[in-house]
């Protein structure tokens, strides 16, 4: 029994080795984002004043529903607006951390045949399971210490121990959950994608959950685990009540992994297999529908993810309509042209936000081609009759289809949801127009997927990171003042934002030449390359 | 006509040298045998000759065409099968198999069928449920039921049962009477010497030998095994020769080709009851070349 215990620590020391670059990122990013911003607010909003302003933007709607409910908005300290603002995002963050964490050492390890090694050794059934668990609350304990460290030793003065203590412990006890979820779901499938898709729904309907609920009522918010632990109210009232509800709610979920993955085979999950075709139906009969058939499920997913994200935005219109009819200080404050209502100008923020989510698709599908060569299938394909500039095209034509698919479905979404609630809707073109525009932005980073994939393979990840930087730029650029130069760095901050800007076609053209130099180069870069795997 | 041919092949990973001037050619109408260790060069000279890997230097043309400029053309031609069948885990076998056979542009229901049955495979299961041996099947299946006129064949046999791999063994006699070529790399040394009109060896990137089986057997020393009326002499003293046992009346030995006729005459004068002589196998000739000249076999064997 003690051998066994003993190899649960080597394993868990194998994970952190393996682990050796990728957690000290993420924590270097979490961390340094966590501490930099309140420094940032207290260069930018030193007077009570000027967070007093603040407040009145972030009282409306659809703040609420984008960054949950606002606590302290009569005293808006620097940690109140530092909770307010920054607390659902570092979350999300820390979710998705977690979620990749857990199905990487789970789930992924299994379907490569790795497990199966383990488990020859004399360790026991669970032992890959708890290391990993094991390793994550390592991760998230870690976190949350230095993090609540981190901004207690900031010395700003709203910013108290206890305060930074219970912020730093709602990420760690948030990512905990979502490594829970991530384990029973690496359980129930029998792919590590499942697992991971899976896992990622869940946190993405526990967002929007909250955010119905943070507008409208009070108890769904308090039902669902994100909306409960936004309840924990840091440096206002610090109420730390929630944080214990949700360790609790983990250790069932994690007790249920624990026990279903004592119970199943190596390799199966709990959804049973059914036989399938015998043979290939019309549509598998060239690598286009090949690409199209291993893409199918992701397009799908998110088709009916972004319409969710773009009707829980728009749903919240109504709200924001009638908030800004009650204020008629606001009103005058913040417009800045009578041309266009406070929705409308709304809509342009919100537009920048939607075409970036739209793009992970659109990434993800060339992505798959690169993931396609390491694991050595591309050369079924390239064996045969297929050129590697028609191979390239299957994902490529099919990531160009997406890039306008998921707009359309996204402003579809807002636009249904916002034309419902809405007493004078906003007209179709004008919201698909302020959509539309930022195509050329979107192919701009498909291009220079297609463009890493051809020329620099190995380094095919930059392009998240191209698109994490714009995220960062674009959305936190305006709240805190980025240099204009550093914000220009990404294609989507040269969009004109509709229909508040006026439409340019030149820059709109240029960019468009951009992504398109980047594909060519791309696939020339593919053709003269070697194939790896 | 040389259907494959190689000049002076060299193919570097950054500071690598995967392979260092091959030279090989696989004729017409016969069943070229490429043997070497893991790890010599086997599956890059193939994946070059695929044109799925660029040559640093010199040339590799397959039809007489470059086999990176014109892949797609020489691709309408051939099979292939890979040795590491990596497949896609939510696609049936069924569904790969077609897909395969689509893209090499025929389509011959009654061979699929057959293969699918001979083979024992069950089209309706997803990718990822198959062993590694079932999924050498479907891309076998796929290759053997498309036509083509060379089939490169890397290490096809690995995780089949001895059933499958006989059953694979008759399918490469089939396309040897149908004159087809065949490239067929391997580490069995036995399925090779079955089905090989020629082979090659290669080691460390580097071909060290080709030729026919016998004319490689010229190459080595035969296996001679006597027994003798008289206590035997002097055989120490012979050239080209290297006892292996010997007892008072019997000996093993083994014989330099050349000098076979000279130890015959030498023995004759003990009154030789029993003589047995066997030419070298596959595997004495892969071995005489990996133990001989620096290979880590030698170090191995001492």
């Amino acid at each position: 029994m003690n051998g066994t215990h003993n190899n649960n620590g080597r394993l868990m020391k194998l994970i952190f080795r393996r682990e050796r670059i990728q957690i000290p990122i993420w924590f270097i990013c979490l961390v340094g984002i966590s501490i930099a911003v309140p420094i940032a607010f207290k260069e930018m909003y030193s007077t009570a004043a000027d967070r007093a302003a603040m407040v009145i933007t972030m009282e409306n709607p659809a703040m609420i529903a984008m960054l949950g409910p606002l606590y302290g908005a009569k005293d808006y300290t620097i940690g109140a607006m530092n909770t307010n603002m920054m607390l659902v995002f570092t979350i999300i963050a820390v979710a998705i951390m977690n979620i990749f964490f857990v199905v990487r050492h789970t789930r992924r390890d299994e379907e490569r045949g790795r497990i199966e090694v383990i488990r020859s050794l004399p360790v026991s059934r669970l032992s890959s399971l708890s290391a990993a668990m094991g390793a994550a609350v390592i991760i998230n304990v870690l976190l949350a210490v230095l993090t609540g460290a981190g901004l207690t030793a900031l010395g700003i003065e709203s910013m108290n121990f206890e305060g930074s203590m219970l912020f730093g412990a709602c990420l760690g006890v948030s990512g905990l959950f979502f490594a829970a979820v991530a384990a029973l779901f690496s359980q129930l499938c029998v792919t590590s994608r499942g697992a991971t898709g899976y896992s990622f729904a869940l946190l993405g309907i526990m967002y929007m959950l909250r955010a119905v609920g943070d507008i409208s009522n009070e108890t769904l918010s308090r039902i669902v685990p994100l909306g409960l632990i936004l309840r924990t109210q840091s440096y206002t009232k610090n109420e730390w009540w929630p944080v214990p509800i949700v360790l609790v709610i983990t250790l069932v979920i994690a007790l249920l992994a624990f026990y279903l993955n004592s119970r199943r085979d190596m390799g199966q999950g709990f959804i049973p297999a059914r036989p399938g075709r015998k043979t290939a139906s019309v549509f598998l009969q060239s690598s286009l529908g090949l690409s199209w058939r291993l893409l199918r499920n992701t397009f799908i997913a998110w088709v009916i993810g972004l319409f969710m994200l773009g009707a829980s935005y728009g749903s919240v219109m109504g709200d924001l309509e009638g908030f800004l009819e009650n204020n008629q200080i606001l009103k005058q404050a913040i417009m800045i042209s009578d041309k266009y209502s406070m929705t409308e100008m709304f809509i342009t923020m919100l537009m920048s936000v939607i075409a970036m989510g739209a793009t992970i698709p659109c990434i993800s599908m060339i992505q798959k081609l690169h993931n396609e060569e390491k694991h050595n299938r591309t050369e079924h394909l390239l064996s045969r009759t297929v050129s590697k500039s028609r191979l390239l095209s299957g994902y490529f034509v099919l990531a160009m289809i997406a890039s306008f698919i998921m707009l359309f479905i996204s402003v579809s979404g807002l636009w249904i949801a916002s034309s419902s609630v809405m007493d004078n809707p906003i007209p179709f073109m004008s919201m698909f127009k302020a959509m539309m525009v930022y195509l050329p932005a979107v192919w701009i980073m498909i291009g220079l997927t297609v463009l890493l994939i051809g020329v620099l393979p190995g380094k095919a990840m930059l392009s998240w990171v191209y698109l994490g930087f714009s995220f960062v730029v674009v959305y936190f650029g305006k709240i805190m003042q980025f240099p204009e130069w550093l914000q220009k760095c990404s294609p989507f901050a040269h969009i004109p934002e509709l229909p508040v800007d006026k439409i340019n076609y030149t820059t709109l053209t240029v960019l468009a030449i951009i992504a398109v130099v980047c594909i060519v180069i791309g696939y020339i870069g593919y053709q003269k390359r070697d194939v790896q795997g | 006509m040389a259907i494959v041919e190689t000049k002076e092949l060299t193919k570097k990973f950054g500071k690598f040298t995967a392979l260092n001037g091959i030279n090989l050619e696989v004729r017409e109408g016969e069943v070229f045998g490429f043997i070497g260790p893991n790890g010599a060069g086997k599956t890059t000279t193939i994946r070059t000759l695929l044109g799925i890997l660029q040559a640093t230097t010199g040339s590799a043309q397959v039809f007489g065409m470059d086999a990176w400029k014109d892949a797609v053309e020489i691709h309408k031609r051939i099979a292939y099968v890979p040795g590491d069948v990596n497949l896609w885990s939510n696609l049936t076998g069924g569904e790969v198999i077609d897909l395969f056979i689509k893209l090499k542009g025929n389509n011959n229901h009654t061979r699929r069928k057959k293969l699918i049955e001979m083979f024992d495979l069950d089209p309706s299961k997803k990718c990822r449920t198959y062993s590694k041996g079932n999924r050498q099947k479907v891309a076998l299946i796929a290759a053997l039921a498309s036509d083509a006129e060379l089939y490169i064949l890397d290490e096809p046999t690995s995780g089949l049962d001895p059933l499958m791999e006989n059953l694979f063994q008759q399918c490469i006699m089939e396309l040897k009477e149908q004159e087809k070529s065949v490239l067929l790399s391997s580490h069995i040394l036995s399925e090779v010497e079955q089905l090989c009109d020629r082979v090659g060896i290669i080691r460390q990137g580097k071909i060290i030998e080709t030729g026919t089986l016998s004319d490689l057997r010229h190459l080595t020393r035969i296996n001679m095994e006597f027994e003798t009326k008289q206590t035997v002499e002097g055989l120490n003293t012979l050239a080209g020769v290297t006892v292996v046992n010997q007892g008072d009346n019997k000996a093993t030995l083994k014989v330099d080709s050349g000098e076979i006729g000279n130890v015959l005459n030498y023995i004759t004068r003990f009154d030789v009851v029993k003589l047995n002589s066997t030419p070298p196998n596959l595997e004495d000739l892969f071995m005489s070349h990996y133990s001989g000249n620096g290979g880590g076999l030698s170090e191995w064997n001492a």
